[in-house]
């Protein structure tokens, strides 16, 4: 197992900057996900890695060796891509013993590694068949043990997923975490999907515009989201504009409680974060004199819980996650006492 | 399989009598011996013809060394073409077209007046793999062009280069492999080009199965008619013969 180590990578395409002074450590045996939008230079970054472009600068470094300027084939890192990529000639067997003969192992060791990479997958009763007699999600799994019958020194996922339907999304994202902690081998997982990201990555690199904004932890991206645009790219909440005063940001001219604007000058223009479940609602009969209320708008039923939609005097929107039980007696017009925990919010200046 | 509707069967009959009554009535006449009188005299005396295996043979091997020209230079061309320099696609489909425009009796007259040259090039009959080598172009470019679009050659040309190969490695065990119906399709096509290829053989004098046929009916009708359905059928025993052997082992994204 290495580690990965971009170092200052520029690509231009067209003259048209797509990533940009990118620098990116990645531990040996870690499970890292690109997130980022469409067109914000996943692909490109992850293409650079593999060796199938070469950035106009920076380096690339792989347990501490340059290969920057090495082609794709001596790189040892299995890919598995969006698009099906199995050789259609080939039975799934015979494509995952494809990296091994053309290294010259043994036939008797390649379909050996084949057959417990194939277990692995749990398509050892598939091995006979072809890509067109196999599922989207049969074909990935097979793409993904042909990745690791090389032994890569690097996996690199290019959104594996995303042609597959919801529920085999889900159970193959689990997949490809326990495989991965069984085989400890370094992965980058590409994708736009941040639950996708959330979900199974040790550290999630959220990418835009071809910069990385924060890469850290999944819980810290949700609650500490560095900037402006992570906070508003994962997950989802409100997004009130006003400017600090004290241990509060003073929003359409009320007084919205948060103790992270102590953090920042008074009078600095801020962005206030609130996530829909830090957000209760109580009747206009608790109103006090500083309470923030709002008109409900709309619900949204999830299942066990219900998202509130409510607009306050300014006509900013905010919402809350309420158990769908509660939420049942609220009706479109009533208004209501939003409050929350003035702990809860993040508070981050004003970009742009 | 979905039920045939009757507008569906009557399309396949109609076919099927448009294709069928000129091969039956080829066959019958063949087979008359004036009056009312059939039998296989017009196929007994073709056997007995020394000439004909002569140019048969003549127009398989022409056909055989015309099919591997095209293959080899076509084959690795449009792979490299599609992965590396996918601009020249319109250059090379307007070349593969240009066969089809250009008549072949001007084609003919263009080779004659360069009907000069080594012994060894112009004395032989497989001189003429140059003007069948354009004739059937058009026809394998087409066939492999199909073939080409229906595999994802990069994502494989990639997954191949990720996993260790180097690049003829890739063409000779995954592209050429994923490719053997557009092959099998390109030669059938070529060999039913030159073993029907009558106009250049003719004015270069040479005696292919073609002009063979043709001499043979000047004489007598009978015997053309038998060759002709002697031609079809051995034509369709060869076709059935490499479609029988490629469904052997390997098998194609379009086989089900
Ligand atoms: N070969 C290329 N030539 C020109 N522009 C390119 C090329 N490859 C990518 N781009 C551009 O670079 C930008 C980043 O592309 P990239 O494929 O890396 O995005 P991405 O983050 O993977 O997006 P997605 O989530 O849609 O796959 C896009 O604007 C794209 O149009
Ligand atoms: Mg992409």
């Amino acid at each position: 197992m290495a580690n990965v180590e971009v170092a200052n990578v520029g690509k231009s395409f067209a003259g048209r900057p797509v990533l940009s002074q990118l620098d990116l450590a990645i531990d040996a045996g870690e499970l890292i996900c690109l997130l980022g939008p469409s067109g914000c230079g996943k692909t490109t970054l992850l293409r650079i890695i593999a060796g199938f472009i070469a950035p106009d600068a920076g380096r690339v470094r792989v347990g501490g060796a340059d290969v920057t300027d090495m082609a794709a084939s001596a790189r040892r890192m299995g890919m598995v891509f969006q698009a099906y990529s199995l050789f259609p000639n080939m039975t799934a067997l015979e494509n995952v013993r494809f990296g091994p003969r053309v290294a010259g192992v043994a036939k008797a060791e390649q379909t050996t590694r084949a057959r417990s990479l194939l277990d692995m997958v749990g398509l050892s009763e598939h091995e006979h068949k072809y890509a067109h007699q196999l599922s989207g999600g049969q074909q990935q799994r097979v793409a993904l043990a042909r990745a690791l019958a090389v032994q890569p020194q690097v996996l690199l996922l290019d959104e594996p997923l995303s042609a597959l339907d919801a529920k085999v999304r889900v159970q193959l994202r689990e997949e490809i975490q326990r495989i991965q902690r069984e085989t400890g081998v370094t992965t980058i997982l590409v994708t736009h999907d941040q639950e996708e990201a959330l979900s199974i990555a040790d550290r999630v690199a959220v990418m835009h515009q071809g910069r990385l904004l924060q890469v850290d932890r999944p819980a810290a991206i949700y609650r500490e989201p560095a900037d402006g645009f992570v906070a508003r790219f994962i997950g989802s909440g409100a997004v009130l504009s006003g400017v600090t005063e004290g241990a509060a940001v003073r929003a359409g001219g009320r007084l919205l409680p948060a103790s992270a604007a102590g953090a920042h000058p008074a009078g600095r223009a801020v962005d206030l974060f609130l996530r829909p479940e830090h957000v209760r609602i109580a009747p206009m009969a608790e109103a006090g004199p500083d309470a923030v209320i709002g008109e409900i708008r709309g619900t949204v039923f999830l299942g066990a819980q219900t998202r509130v939609h409510m607009v306050l005097a300014d006509g900013a929107s905010l919402w809350a996650d309420l158990p769908s039980v509660q939420a049942e007696g609220l009706t479109i017009g009533v208004r209501v006492v939003a409050r929350w925990d003035e702990a809860a919010p993040r508070v981050l200046p004003t970009t742009g | 399989m979905t039920r045939m509707g009757v507008g569906g069967w009557l399309t396949l009959s109609f076919g099927a009598v448009f294709f069928m009554v000129p091969l039956v009535m080829t066959l019958a006449f063949s087979l008359w011996e004036g009056g009312d009188r059939y039998g296989f005299e017009a196929y007994h005396l073709l056997l007995a013809s020394p000439q004909l295996p002569e140019a048969f043979l003549l127009s398989v091997e022409l056909a055989l060394s015309t099919i591997a020209a095209l293959l080899l230079l076509l084959v690795p061309g449009m792979i490299f073409m599609n992965i590396y320099a996918p601009g020249l696609r319109p250059a090379f489909e307007f070349v593969a077209t240009l066969p089809f425009v250009i008549p072949a009796i001007a084609l003919v007259a263009g080779l004659t007046s360069l009907f000069s040259g080594p012994e060894w090039l112009i004395g032989t009959p497989f001189y003429l793999v140059i003007p069948y080598f354009f004739l059937a172009l058009p026809f394998v470019y087409r066939a492999l062009d199909v073939g080409l679009r229906a595999i994802d050659l990069t994502v494989l040309t990639e997954a191949g280069q990720s996993l260790g190969a180097s690049l003829p490695q890739i063409i000779f065990l995954v592209i050429v492999p994923s490719l053997r119906t557009a092959l099998v399709g390109s030669a059938l096509l070529t060999l039913a080009v030159v073993i029907g290829e009558f106009t250049f053989a003719n004015v270069l004098l040479f005696r292919t199965f073609a002009v063979f046929m043709n001499q043979v009916g000047r004489h007598e009708a009978q015997g053309a008619a038998a060759l002709s359905v002697a031609a079809f059928l051995l034509t369709w025993a060869a076709m059935l013969a490499v479609l029988l052997a490629g469904r052997g082992k390997t098998k194609s994204p379009g086989d089900a």
